[in-house]
């Protein structure tokens, strides 16, 4: 094991992909300097030809990724920021999630978008959504969220082998967290959905930068006597629904932490594909740990205020326990 | 017109391309009387009139090229050397269409031939084949492509943003605008400003704007604009000036409280029929005899009905294909 944070387990990951495949090259806004520096030092690797700064011109980035993948290549499209991905919208909701749908199978299209989401560093509405479940609803992409560094290496790798676009969101506030990530090459499967704490008296779903806090709350309760199951989804879509039914089976008590707003939220979604697969276990109603529907704000304390923490999120758990 | 001497197309060059036409023609005719029978299940917009520009730019491509296209793209598909057949049978939303049936008159696309597909989004196709483009410069075996749109398209943002990265990369690209003269159901003139070819100034980028009903034009100012592409020196927009002789869809009688065109306009564009006005070339120049025209015309009515009678032997896909083809 290596100590890495999670900024350079992407990067290792798309430098180990890069080597490996000559086909898959990279491009967006600023990748050659790397703002974030997930990028850094791979045009330097890898050369123009792979790795190009694209103008910020987001309405043909994302629709050349598909252009590029379906003359055969493996497109990365660096979008930087999550929120950018509305504005190139069009090639990825009408053209990458449909093309080989509605031309019955004939291609593959192997492309990753990829970008920073999520709040909690004062960066306002504009750059600070959770926009994962707006992607989930539209079939035909792959939506992923790692929630750590060893997760983010080997799912993105994944996400760069897969045959399917694929919108590979990494928490903008948890790009400086250290893990222990494998030495060894390795790779995460899309779809597969990870324990990370078991327990038998109730299930913690928690998506992406969520992760953590959950974790926390479950360590708080655990000193209450309450045994905490906490699973990471890692992928939205597709859901690794079985894991956490057969959870739900187990402890009857569910508890979703999702920093979507709450309308349509992945939690929403969870809660109901649940409540359908575990319905004769649960023991209590299913609850969701969601940020209100309204913008994410600019002021630290208001920032704060709407976002889950391990009080909210203990919170939830406690009132599933009561009856 | 210029002389057959001053041109670098041969009589068979041109009875090609008079094939080609007449195939798009025919085959389209015969989709509008479908459509009227009730026999087909979903809209199609025909580019009776528009032949000249498809088949003039694709007969410089081969199957490694690439095209994207329109929700008018039935002339692209068959021009790029798709199959009548799948064409047909897709447009009827059959399992031996192109797509399966999962796509239909909107998306007709056959990747094995370079072509991206038909697009059912305005501008759609744009970035596709700057895509695509992207692929071919970093292939280098000098293949292009190639992105239809029409002026309603060029409204669109992507069209600036295609303009830019691809003249700053040299994209291997070439931005083919079909002005039909409608941005749907909207006169071009009055959601326009200024000419369209005009619009590849500011990026460097060489442009023309061609009689789009002169199919000869049409090839010579893609010959030029393909062969720059092929030589690593960057995309070219060609503004190919035409008219939609048909509604922009079958069905708009249905729902048009009034008129948002004249007969005579109409009628004064039909006499500029880029079909007739190539076998009047031909007959002009003596370039080839009335029984050659007339022999085409048989070959393609032959290969109309084949279609249509494929398309009506093919069965519809199976209810459980629905679910089918989102993921690899």
């Amino acid at each position: 094991m290596a100590r890495r944070r999670m900024i350079q387990a992407i990067n290792e990951a798309l430098a180990e992909e890069m080597a490996r495949d000559p086909r898959v090259i990279l491009f967006g806004e600023d990748v050659e300097i790397s703002i974030m520096g997930d990028t850094r030092g791979l045009h330097a690797t890898f050369g123009p030809d792979r790795v190009r700064n694209t103008p910020i011109c987001e309405t043909v980035m994302t629709g050349m990724a598909v252009g590029a993948a379906a003359a055969g290549y493996r497109p990365i499209c660096h979008m930087m920021y999550g929120n950018f991905l509305y504005t190139g919208m069009d090639a990825i909701a009408n053209q990458a999630a449909k093309l080989r749908y509605m031309t019955g199978g004939q291609i593959k299209l192997p492309l990753v978008y990829m970008g920073v989401f999520g709040a909690g560093r004062s960066s306002a509405a504009q750059h600070s959504d959770a926009m994962h479940p707006v992607f989930m609803n539209l079939g035909g992409i792959k939506v992923v969220l790692p929630a750590s560094p060893a997760d983010a290496k080997g799912l993105l790798k994944s996400a760069i082998r897969d045959d399917n676009p694929v919108i590979f969101l990494q928490a903008a506030g948890r790009g400086g967290e250290a893990g222990e990530v494998p030495e060894e090459e390795y790779t995460i499967p899309l779809g597969v959905a990870e324990v990370k704490r078991p327990g038998r008296d109730v299930t913690l779903v928690a998506i992406g930068a969520m992760v953590r806090p959950a974790l926390r709350a479950a360590e708080a309760l655990a000193g209450e006597g309450v045994a905490v199951e906490v699973i990471d989804p890692r992928t939205l879509m597709p859901l690794d629904a079985e894991t956490i039914v057969a959870s739900v089976r187990r402890t009857g008590r569910l508890v979703v932490v999702d920093e979507a707003r709450d309308t349509c939220s992945a939690a929403s979604h969870i809660v109901a594909v649940a409540t359908e697969g575990a319905w004769g276990a649960l023991k209590a109603a299913p609850r969701r740990v969601t940020v209100p529907d309204v913008a994410i704000p600019y002021s630290p304390p208001l920032e704060k205020a709407l976002l889950p923490d391990p009080e909210r999120i203990a919170a939830a758990v406690r009132a599933t326990l009561e009856r | 017109m210029r002389t057959p001497s001053a041109i670098n197309l041969s009589a068979e060059d041109l009875l090609a391309l008079y094939r080609r036409m007449l195939l798009i023609r025919r085959i389209e005719e015969r989709l509008g009387e479908d459509f009227k029978r009730g026999d087909l299940p979903g809209p199609v917009h025909l580019y009776i009139g528009e032949e000249a520009v498809a088949t003039g730019v694709c007969a410089h491509l081969t199957d490694a090229d690439w095209i994207a296209s329109t929700h008018r793209g039935h002339g692209h598909f068959l021009a790029k050397g798709g199959d009548p057949r799948l064409l047909v049978a897709e447009v009827y939303g059959r399992a031996g269409g192109v797509c399966r049936g999962m796509g239909g008159s909107m998306h007709v696309a056959d990747f094995s031939k370079g072509i991206l597909g038909a697009n059912g989004i305005v501008g759609g196709g744009i970035a596709l084949a700057v895509g695509a483009a992207l692929a071919a410069q970093l292939d280098r075996k000098g293949a292009v492509s190639v992105a239809f749109f029409g002026d309603g398209a060029a409204n669109q943002g992507v069209l600036m943003e295609a303009l830019n990265v691809s003249a700053l990369w040299k994209l291997p690209l070439v931005l083919v605008c079909e002005n039909n003269g409608f941005s749907e159901f909207s006169p071009t003139a009055t959601v326009t400003v200024g000419a369209i070819a005009d619009r590849a100034k500011p990026f460097g980028v060489p442009s023309a704007a061609v009689d789009g009903n002169d199919v000869i034009a049409v090839w010579q100012a893609a010959d030029a604009a393909v062969r720059r592409a092929r030589a690593g020196e960057g995309p070219t927009l060609i503004e190919c000036r035409t008219y939609r002789l048909r509604g922009h869809v079958e069905s708009e009688a249905s729902f048009l409280a009034g008129s948002y065109r004249n007969d005579e306009e109409v009628a004064a564009w039909a006499k500029r029929d880029p079909i007739a006005r190539l076998a009047g070339y031909l007959d002009e120049h003596g370039l080839a005899p009335a029984s050659a025209r007339e022999a085409i015309e048989a070959e393609i009515a032959a290969a109309v009905a084949d279609a249509v009678a494929f398309a009506t032997e093919s069965p519809y896909p199976p209810a459980d294909q629905a679910r089918q083809f989102m993921f690899a």
